[in-house]
């Protein structure tokens, strides 16, 4: 019996179309838009203005606090632009705008492909490198990496678990880099297992993708420490409580931080990143990106430069297909749809998903039947359907007595819900409003 | 480019709550089969009436009264007409039939705010209003197989719960099990063939319509409550083959009346039954009791529809305090 998670999840129609699509190197783009605010925290500080020369590399905007990341320019050329645009959904943020002109590398980056196993830096200044490259999670929460693997002092870490579940249907970015770069994702492991000083690591890997789990299992006889698991196809496996809970048998407690389990989590794309700073001390400044869609000409997992337009990178994939209705960033669980697809892709995009007229509508909403399956779908044992009712009939008291803040909107409640409810649409608004009474109180 | 733009998630699972309703209508075919086997024509009419009459009741509600656009086609008035029809006798004239179906729907559906507001089994409120109102029709069962063409005229006999009501578990001895398997037996007209009704549970577990917590907590309960009560008769009796008998006992309280067809298609009713796993269990345990309690020492031979429209009332109270198990508090 494969491991998974102990309460709810849903197994969601898998459509991994690019699964056995290799990583594919896509051509460095014209101009590049810098959003000084992609990652969880405060915005990073432009530390370039106008006319500025850079190159690939270059630190273009500091942490601009200690929640904050690093920006380097992904292109080399010149800063044309720093100014308002606006994102993916429409707000507007700083944004550094670079015209590229040819393709020239910081001189420290190695830029050679040579696996450099040996790990000679000390966990303090491993820490440091990740930091300075600006290297936040990659699997969408853009949560700065190196905050993480410093957690509050009362907590030891014992484990580091690697998230390569990949639980998100569409999407395939991680497969492919596994397929890819196994080799480099077991010594970021290992790095990352050095800088949280742990023996221990586990790579946990859905059986949806037995071919990245014989290659890592495989590969990872030569790295002491790392265990990969095999872990059965369920969604959402690759949320952090979910992962500590089916490999370690956890569970975190209500308001607890995951760290108190013992396990650090990271992300599979974000391991790699890490070798590329620690061992090649090259920054942040590529990643994986899945373009996919039933009706999309050419769907595959693409390395492309950050700052790219989405619309460049999805005419590369053969153009907006002419039924085209949702453009989403993420997967389509979790992901967010996208109102301006002009806009620049950022670190935390692990993929887009186009999906056609007939897929990018909702049902009719009808009257709740009490089914109960929106509870037994719950990842978090919570009633879906009462805190959405609560939330709707304004009862905050009792929604937060009913742990609404607990809550990861994962939307397994809305999307097993045969009377097409937007169950979770509702508890955002209610979660939001707890939140919100939550901190008022602790200002009182 | 005009781009949709709405919160996440963007997929949806491919069950609608219509396919939920057809889903049981389906797995209650291979039972209908079997009562038209045995009561022919009467189980024709009986069901037909009902279904049709519930779906009228429904639309002509919606469309005149409530003044809202009918919802017929959802599924559920037909599936409480059928419900309802396998609840009656199979020779019930059609006009007790029909007012079966205003008590079901009028009263106990829309009365109450129609699909999903209603406290209690519209298809039980409805047998359980008709067994009251009209006693003598509703306790005359017609003999299986033996007057396929006759209707309101068939040749009627005792069900066998009320045999062992009156004649004490002494008679248990004389039941021919397999009778029950395939449904051989008086009573109402879909209750009676336990394997076509467990080849319908099947069906609604593997599509995932229902769980297996409400009709198996009922049944074990059942099972196990009768098992000691024919053990307790029998040991008193100091009689040979106890265990045997206390088995054979339990096993025709599982298959005779209404149980399976409650537990696997009445209980679990979605709107009326509870929403956790634990309530679930807890709520199947209660009709389990009530049932055998009911069939033991109540007035009534038979005790499913009183014992599940009484947890019914209590569902509320469950949702209220039993809470799934929240993750973090394992």
């Amino acid at each position: 019996m494969l491991k998974t998670f102990r309460i709810g999840g849903i197994h969601p129609n898998e459509h991994k179309l690019t699964a056995h699509c290799p990583v594919t190197p896509v051509a460095v783009p014209r101009q590049v838009a810098i959003m000084l605010n992609q990652h969880i925290g405060a915005p990073a500080n432009c530390i370039v203005k106008k006319g500025d020369t850079v190159k690939v590399g270059t630190l273009i905007a500091e942490a601009g606090g200690f929640v904050s990341a690093n920006i380097h320019s992904p292109v080399s050329g010149t800063v044309s632009k720093v100014d308002k645009a606006a994102n993916a959904f429409g707000q507007y943020g700083t944004t550094i705008i670079i015209d590229t002109e040819g393709d020239e590398w910081e001189e420290s980056i190695d830029r050679s492909p040579e696996l450099k196993e040996e790990i000679t830096l000390t966990s303090q200044e491993i820490i440091k490198k990740i930091a300075e490259a600006g290297i936040v999670g990659l699997g969408g929460a853009t949560f700065p990496t190196h905050v993480k693997l410093m957690p509050p002092k009362e907590f030891k870490p014992t484990v580091l678990i690697v998230n390569a579940t990949e639980c998100e249907p569409y999407l395939t970015d991680d497969h492919a880099l596994m397929l890819e770069s196994p080799d480099q994702i077991l010594v970021g492991c290992r790095i990352l297992m050095k800088a949280i000083n742990v023996e221990q690591a586990y790579i946990g890997i859905e059986n949806n993708k037995p071919d990245a789990i014989a290659l890592l299992q495989q590969h990872a006889t030569r790295y002491p420490g790392i265990t990969i698991v095999p872990l059965r196809t369920r969604y959402p496996q690759g949320g952090e409580k979910q992962l500590i809970d089916a490999i370690l048998h956890k569970q975190v407690a209500n308001g607890a931080l995951p760290v108190s389990t013992g396990a650090i989590v990271q992300n599979v794309g974000t391991a790699f990143a890490v070798y590329e700073a620690v061992q090649k001390n090259k920054p942040l400044v590529d990643r994986v990106v899945t373009v996919t869609g039933d009706h999309i000409a050419k769907p595959g997992n693409y390395r492309i430069r950050l700052g790219m337009s989405m619309h460049e990178l999805i005419d590369m994939a053969g153009g907006l297909p002419d039924d085209c209705a949702k453009v989403i960033l993420g997967g389509p669980m979790m992901g967010k749809a996208v109102s301006n697809i002009d806009s620049p892709i950022s670190k935390g995009c692990s993929g887009i998903v186009i999906l056609d007229e007939k897929h990018a509508h909702r049902g009719t909403i009808e009257p709740c039947i009490r089914c109960g399956k929106c509870v037994s779908a719950c990842p978090m044992g919570l009633e879906p359907f009462l805190l959405a009712k609560l939330s709707q009939n304004h009862l905050f008291d009792r929604a937060e007595r009913e742990l609404i803040t607990s809550c990861l909107e994962c939307g397994c409640c809305s999307y097993s819900c045969p009377s097409n409810r937007p169950i979770l649409d509702y508890i955002r608004v209610g979660k939001n409003a707890v939140n919100r009474i939550i901190r008022s109180r602790k200002q009182s | 480019m005009e781009l949709t733009v709405s919160p996440a998630p963007h997929i949806h699972g491919r069950l609608s709550a219509s396919q939920c309703m057809y889903s049981v209508i389906i797995a209650l075919l291979p039972a209908f089969a079997v009562s038209l086997y045995f009561f022919g024509v009467g189980a024709l009419i009986v069901t037909l009436t009902s279904i049709l009459s519930c779906v009228v009741v429904e639309y002509l509600i919606q469309k005149f009264l409530l003044k809202v656009k009918p919802t017929i086609g959802d599924g559920s008035a037909i599936l409480t007409g059928l419900l309802l029809g396998f609840n009656l006798p199979s020779n019930l004239p059609v006009w007790i039939v029909i007012i079966g179906s205003i008590a079901a729907i009028g009263i106990t559906k829309m009365a109450f705010g129609g699909l999903g507001n209603n406290l209690f089994n519209p298809a039980l409120v409805g047998r359980v209003f008709l067994l009251i109102s009209f006693p003598t029709y509703m306790t005359q069962w017609p003999v299986p197989s033996a007057s396929r063409w006759s209707y309101t005229d068939a040749e009627t006999g005792a069900t066998l719960l009320s045999k062992l009501k009156e004649e004490g578990s002494q008679w248990v001895s004389q039941v021919n099990i397999s009778d029950l398997w395939i449904g051989n037996q008086g009573g109402s007209l879909g209750e009676v063939g336990a394997i076509a009704l467990l080849i319908g549970f099947a069906f609604l577990l593997y599509r995932r319509i229902i769980s297996w917590h409400i009709p198996v907590s009922i049944l074990a309960t059942v099972f196990v409550f009768s098992f000691a009560l024919g053990l307790g008769e029998e040991l008193s009796a100091q009689a040979s083959g106890a265990w045997q008998h206390a088995f054979d006992f339990a096993l025709i309280q599982l298959l005779s009346g209404g149980l399976l067809l409650g537990a696997i298609y009445m209980a679990t009713d979605y709107v009326t039954s509870p929403m956790t796993s634990r309530g679930m269990i807890i709520y199947g345990i209660g009709i389990g009791i009530l049932t055998v309690v009911i069939r033991q020492w109540g007035g009534y031979p038979e005790g499913v529809s009183f014992a599940i429209l009484i947890m019914n009332a209590f569902t509320p109270l469950i949702n209220n305090y039993v809470k799934p198990k929240r993750f973090g508090r394992a």
